[in-house]
């Protein structure tokens, strides 16, 4: 037997994938359907030397990989709904001080503590909007174990070249599942490494000057280096300015960053696209239920196809024009009142073809449930 | 191979999930077949009416949960009464004759066995009634082989807990076997 098969569930192929992405720091504050991430890091990060924090609350959470992070380590915390609520302060913190850091919410119902064991797609907009301000976010998803492990490092790996927080949007039915689970080797799965500075000690080191390809190295605080971070807008050094050529500038790079290389990080699944004149386009756990239907129809003749979205942050317009174009109706499966489809709506020419199927009453969604949307939109009745 | 959609209900604390963790572990780790197993995550699993799913395949398996089972074991009546009228037409239904007091007119390939009684008598532990019934599950599915069972539970509990485990999964495909027609 293989050892690199496993037999887990979403939670714990979040940890591995952590893990492998070279995870050193985790804070976090148990809450169900994400408690199993909490409690397994608690018991394989000390065994390699790496640190977790059982802390009050997510606020502290947040604040303390942001610290950690600063200091050279790759971080995690893991919550949901009600503790990523409590995290949107420190998340634009991170946003606008450009900590990379890696956020897991395990989404359940809600909202306020809603419906702590049941499944739901409901943070999507609140992983793009919940911190205040003008800003970019990157949030991304799977739908299965083999890819819940890859998008976790690959969580790791845009945190460190885009030097931003990379919220994973998993859910209770990807968490709580179990199925196969197979680890790559060393090497198999690129990882990013942090990219540290050059600059020597005893020299000025600008934490904020960018390089000429828009990177910033960093220097672990508490170094040789010492310097100013701060949630004001700031200088090259660090330091707070209200020079509105300084804010102008920040905040545009703070979104550019992100918006500029959305092709860069997109990643996305297709299935029988080519032809398809009926698409659904859907993304975490409901994705297993689109894909089942297309499965389902397409030996029987039906033209279907699915989108299967990985990045929902930032929202890949484009592709969904270039993929919609010659559909002739689209249904957005997600267990929501309609976050994505409203993204969907907007990048598409024809936005009165495209529907929704969903479902918010903490049931995951089945394949009949999109069956029966697609026969009324077809006009058959239920 | 047929697609295998199996529920196990009882009540929580009856070792159900932990019977069908390790069922569908085998399948994946050592017969090299897909598996995916979900389950109560509510108030019922620690009391009350629980379940946990299971699909067995040679192929992938996207929708993880079972509507229809061809597959229903039931340890409790709770579970019984519950869960009975999702059973797949003719599909195969195991109870225990302790704790289930079934309907004649089900359509259902209805085997009730002594489960509970039988390991009472033999082992003495009811700890390991849930991998009694496992036993059972294995005899009538033919999908995993207790030696693939075995190997997962050696890797789980600890070693003088092997002997009575193997003697309770023995147990569960002896009263199956008894019970095949």
């Amino acid at each position: 037997m293989n050892e690199n098969i496993k037999f887990v569930q979403g939670n714990e192929a979040c940890v591995e994938g952590a893990l492998f992405a070279g995870l050193d720091f985790f804070a976090g504050y148990p809450i169900t359907p994400s408690t199993e991430i909490a409690e397994l890091l608690s018991i394989r990060l000390p065994q390699r030397g790496g640190k977790f924090i059982q802390m009050e609350d997510e606020i502290a959470s947040m604040c303390a990989i942001i610290g950690a992070s600063l200091t050279g380590s790759k971080v995690m915390t893991a919550t949901s709904g009600p503790g990523f609520s409590l995290m949107q302060e420190a998340l634009g913190y991170a946003i606008m001080a450009e900590i990379p850091c890696v956020i897991v919410n395990v989404q359940r119902g809600g909202p306020s503590t809603g419906i702590p064991t049941r499944v739901s797609q409901g943070d999507v907009n609140q992983a793009r909007w919940g911190t205040h301000g003008d800003h970019a976010i990157v949030a991304i998803t799977a739908s299965n174990h083999q890819d819940v492990f890859e998008t976790t490092v690959e969580a790791f790996n845009i945190s460190e070249t885009y030097r931003t927080p990379v919220i994973l949007l998993y859910d209770e039915v990807i968490g709580h599942m179990r199925e196969r689970l197979i680890v790559p080797k060393e090497g198999e799965v690129p990882s990013v490494k942090r990219l540290k500075t050059s600059v020597r000690e005893g020299v000025d080191y600008h934490p904020y000057l960018p390089r000429e390809d828009g990177r910033l190295p960093m220097s672990d605080f508490g170094g040789v280096h010492r310097y100013n971070v701060t949630g004001l807008f700031h200088d090259m050094w660090g330091f707070p300015s209200d020079n509105p050529k300084v804010v102008h500038d920040l905040l545009r790079h703070l979104v550019d960053k992100i918006h500029n290389n959305v092709n860069q990080i997109t990643k996305y699944k297709s299935y029988y696209l080519d032809d398809a004149e009926c698409i659904l386009i859907s993304y975490g756990s409901a994705a297993r239920s689109a894909l089942h239907v297309v499965d389902y129809l397409r030996p029987r003749g039906e033209k279907i196809g699915l989108l299967e979205l990985q990045t929902l942050w930032p929202f890949p317009h484009s592709l969904i024009s270039e993929k919609c174009r010659k559909a002739k109706y689209v249904i957005v499966v997600e267990m929501n009142m309609g976050q994505i489809l409203k993204e969907v709506r907007i990048a598409v020419e024809e936005p009165e073809k495209i529907f929704l199927a969903n479902r918010i009453d903490g049931v995951f969604i089945t394949p009949m449930d999109i069956r029966n949307i697609m026969r009324l939109i077809q006009g058959k009745g239920v | 191979m047929e697609r295998c959609r199996m529920v196990f209900s009882g009540s929580g604390g009856q070792g159900i999930i932990t019977a069908a963790v390790i069922f569908a572990e085998a399948a994946v780790l050592h017969e090299n077949l897909n598996a995916v197993q979900s389950q109560a995550y509510g108030p019922e699993a620690r009391g009350g009416a629980t379940r946990s799913d299971i699909i067995i395949s040679d192929t992938d398996i996207n929708f993880p949960k079972v509507i229809q089972p061809n597959v229903l074991v039931c340890l409790t009546q709770e579970a019984y009464n519950k869960f009975y009228p999702i059973l797949r037409p003719g599909g195969l239904l195991i109870t225990d004759t302790r704790f289930v007091k079934i309907h004649k007119n089900v359509d259902a390939q209805q085997k009730e066995l002594p489960l509970f009684r039988s390991v009472m008598d033999t082992i003495g532990k009811p700890i390991v009634l849930n991998i009694c019934m496992l036993g059972a599950v294995i005899s009538f599915t033919e999908i995993v082989k207790s030696q693939s069972i075995m190997k997962i539970l050696a890797s789980r509990i600890p070693s003088s807990f092997l002997d009575m485990n193997k003697k309770a999964l023995d147990l569960g495909m002896e009263l199956a076997a008894a019970h095949k027609t």
